[in-house]
């Protein structure tokens, strides 16, 4: 690995960090990835520290994943979720975070629904904090996995162009995804209904589409996102049929691309409604493979949040 | 500094716009009243040179969160507040707890404000019990027991009906009506400005047609049934234009702008900092800008802060989940001072008259500013005089304010209430 220096103690947004501190996060990963691949899949690397899973949100694969590359480092676990804990009776967000701090922990890894509000911890808690995403606003380590795994693929990131497609204005992943491949020199594109998908976006830097051939054309990579049927009964759109008529990914719309577009999901995928299952499982995708790459990410960053904050 | 009910302040710059006086001179108090300083031969002297002696600042818009907020603020260190920050009288909001839809809470309010008031309170009633938009609280009684005018600042009545019912029946009683415009369906969960902020945020914006469609029907009714509707806490372009338009056509509205909508825009907000957190909420630059035009060209004629006290408990949780609200009372003077007078936007008698012309004329107030034989109200500002904010030593209660920390040019440094000083720093 580099001679980079990690000088942070806490992983809040992908916003936050600078190109070297993303490459040096993703070559970290890289490494872990290989350690992953070994018959003994665990290393000695967060022997001794605690982390604590803070769910606030309820989450399934963000959590396993977090929790699988927590044990594969050795670290000590405890895992909260917002039913079992004292939020429920009324304590803070802040108060809670401050009683995990006593137990010495090390870590959080927090999800929440409100955007920022693992700002609110890492100011005032001197644990670590990892956001495991906050509402709309942030998912730092899927978008590391995401742009890990175009990487890894294409060979690099600069001038690639990137389409993300679904329910934008509701998407941590796709601000996330979008700011982290922006930094890295990629063209980004976002596509779905105007009503998912507001024309502010282009202040990011971006290019807003609202039709799904001029967004995918001659793309490299086609990141789609599970649309939500709230949204509908919200009147964001008509229907998950219409939806799926005018925005999901199936062999009809693939033939727009090209041969070598990855296709991306950060799941749980709709099958049949933003993505068939024809593409989900056919050659261009490396849905499974980004699963495989998060928990070397995440291995990754909680292995250098872990080392900053020792300090 | 010990005061006789008779002195002259000495040498300092009166701006007076009620009487369209600017001048150095003298002025004398005696009494509670002003005198004319030529009658108070003897009377002591107070060297207030180099200092602006203006009509006492009035606040339209404070909640003082009393009754059943008190942990928040209260009448004494509400009006303590007020003191300090160069305001002799308050408008006090009715979303209590109980609210102003009493006889009874406004005779507490005024039994509260006898006992532990520093500075003028009056009592703004509630247009809807409970202010809960669904019937006309009793307005004729609520005038009767003394209130100012009427609100149900907090909420806004959706039920057009009824909101064109209560501007018929106040106009009867000549009661003065405070809107907080507000459609509820549009702002939905919103949690700040909706524009390009809240898009790259994620987070839940509040539209600013919220704001204008009933900036808009209050404009039709204000004309249909020609009674005053005074627009509280302004914060969009698209309402300002209105206001400006119907303005022009001599329909009788006027607004107010907070000093925090002034300073600040959207873009706070990317410090998921609480503080910042307010209804309406900051804006964009354009707003902003709108804003300050329609002060200047006088389609706003107050400044006033919406002082929102809540608790550091309250408000130290996920910007979701806290409260509305920014205190404003012992900032706003500098902070307008800076965005309006040192910036060149507006005269010193301008500045005044948003704080003192403006709020008496939305309340029916008449003879008001420093002439002889009116109430003692004074405000005393040092132009000049820099000042650091710090929350730490506010009078009020609260400390949500997003200024802690800043520095300005200018403060109040004396303020007379009936001929006393309520607060000095002379």
């Amino acid at each position: 690995m580099g001679k980079f220096n990690w000088t942070r103690k806490d992983l809040l947004s992908i916003y936050d960090l600078d190109v070297e501190e993303i490459n040096f996060i993703l070559d970290t990963a890289g490494e872990f990835k290989k350690v992953s691949q070994r018959n003994v899949k665990k290393v000695p690397a967060l022997r001794g520290k605690t982390v604590v899973n803070f769910f606030v949100e309820p989450s399934t694969r963000t959590r396993m994943s977090f929790e699988l590359a927590e044990q594969r480092l050795s670290a000590d676990i405890i895992n909260i979720s917002a039913g079992s804990s004292s939020l429920q009776k009324g304590e803070t967000l802040l108060d809670t975070a401050r009683n995990i701090e006593a137990l010495q922990a090390d870590l959080i890894v927090m999800r929440h629904s409100a955007p920022g509000a693992h700002v609110l911890l890492a100011r005032r808690i001197r644990c670590g904090v990892l956001n495991a995403g906050d509402g709309s606003h942030s998912h730092p380590t899927q978008a590391l996995l995401d742009i890990f795994t175009i990487r890894e693929k294409k060979g690099g990131i600069k001038g690639l162009k990137v389409a993300i497609v679904g329910d934008i204005l509701h998407s941590r992943v796709a601000r996330s995804d979008a700011w982290g491949l922006l930094k890295l020199g990629a063209e980004v594109r976002l596509a779905g209904p105007a009503t998912l998908v507001p024309k502010e976006f282009e202040k990011m830097g971006v290019k807003v589409f609202h039709n799904l051939r001029a967004a995918i054309e001659g793309v490299d990579v086609v990141n789609l996102l599970r649309i939500q049927h709230e949204r509908q009964q919200a009147g964001f759109f008509p229907s998950t049929g219409e939806y799926a008529r005018f925005f999901g990914l199936n062999e009809d719309t693939c033939s727009y691309l090209k041969p070598d577009t990855l296709i991306m999901h950060p799941g749980p995928i709709n099958r049949g409604i933003e993505l068939d299952s024809s593409v989900a499982d056919g050659t261009r995708s490396v849905i499974l493979e980004q699963v495989t790459n998060g928990l070397a990410v995440r291995m990754a960053v909680l292995f250098l949040v872990a080392g900053w904050v020792e300090k | 500094m010990t005061v006789n009910n008779e002195y002259i302040l000495s040498g300092g710059r009166v701006v007076d716009p009620f009487q369209g006086i600017e001048a150095v001179m003298d002025l004398g108090v005696r009494d509670g009243r002003i005198a004319d300083p030529a009658a108070l031969g003897n009377a002591e002297k107070i060297d207030v040179s180099g200092l602006v002696v203006a009509p006492g600042f009035i606040d339209l818009h404070v909640h003082l969160r009393q009754p059943g907020s008190s942990a928040a603020e209260t009448i004494a260190t509400g009006t303590r507040a007020a003191a300090a920050g160069g305001f002799t009288a308050v408008v006090a909001m009715p979303n209590t707890n109980p609210p102003v839809d009493t006889v009874a809470t406004v005779e507490y309010l005024r039994y509260y404000a006898e006992k532990n008031g520093v500075v003028k309170i009056h009592p703004c009633g509630c247009m809807t019990n409970g202010f809960a938009g669904q019937e006309m609280a009793a307005l004729g009684s609520l005038k009767n027991a003394g209130i100012a005018a009427i609100s149900d600042d907090g909420r806004c009545i959706q039920n057009h009906d009824l909101m064109k019912h209560i501007v018929e029946y106040a106009k009867a009683l000549e009661l003065p009506i405070l809107d907080h415009c507000e459609d509820e369906i549009l702002k939905g969960g919103g949690v700040m400005h909706e524009g390009v902020w809240s898009v790259l945020l994620g987070m839940k914006g509040m539209s600013p047609v919220a704001e204008e469609l009933m900036v808009a029907r209050d404009i039709i009714f204000a004309r249909m049934i020609d009674w005053k509707i005074h627009l509280q806490h302004l914060s969009t372009k698209g309402s300002v234009e209105q206001v400006r338009a119907a303005r022009k056509r001599g329909i009788p509205v006027t607004a107010e702008v907070t000093p925090h909508h002034l300073a600040l825009t959207d873009e706070y907000i990317k410090k998921f900092d609480s503080d910042y957190k307010v209804n309406p909420p900051l804006r964009s630059p354009e707003d902003r800008q709108a804003l300050l035009e329609g002060l200047a060209d006088g389609t706003i004629t107050v400044i006033a802060t919406d002082h929102a006290p809540h608790t550091p408990t309250s408000k130290l949780v996920e910007f979701d989940y806290a409260p509305f609200g920014i205190i404003g009372l012992e900032t706003a003077v500098p902070v307008t001072l800076r965005e309006l007078y040192h910036s060149g936007i507006l005269s010193l008698r301008d500045f005044v008259a948003k704080f003192t012309v403006g709020p008496a004329e939305v309340l029916g107030f008449d003879n008001r500013g420093l002439k002889p034989g009116c109430e003692a109200d004074i405000t005393i500002i040092d132009l000049q005089r820099e000042v650091t904010v710090d929350a730490n030593k506010f009078r009020s209660k609260s400390r949500n304010t997003p200024f802690n920390g800043l520095t300005f040019k200018g403060k109040a440094v004396a303020t007379v209430v009936d001929g006393k000083f309520v607060f000095s720093e002379l």
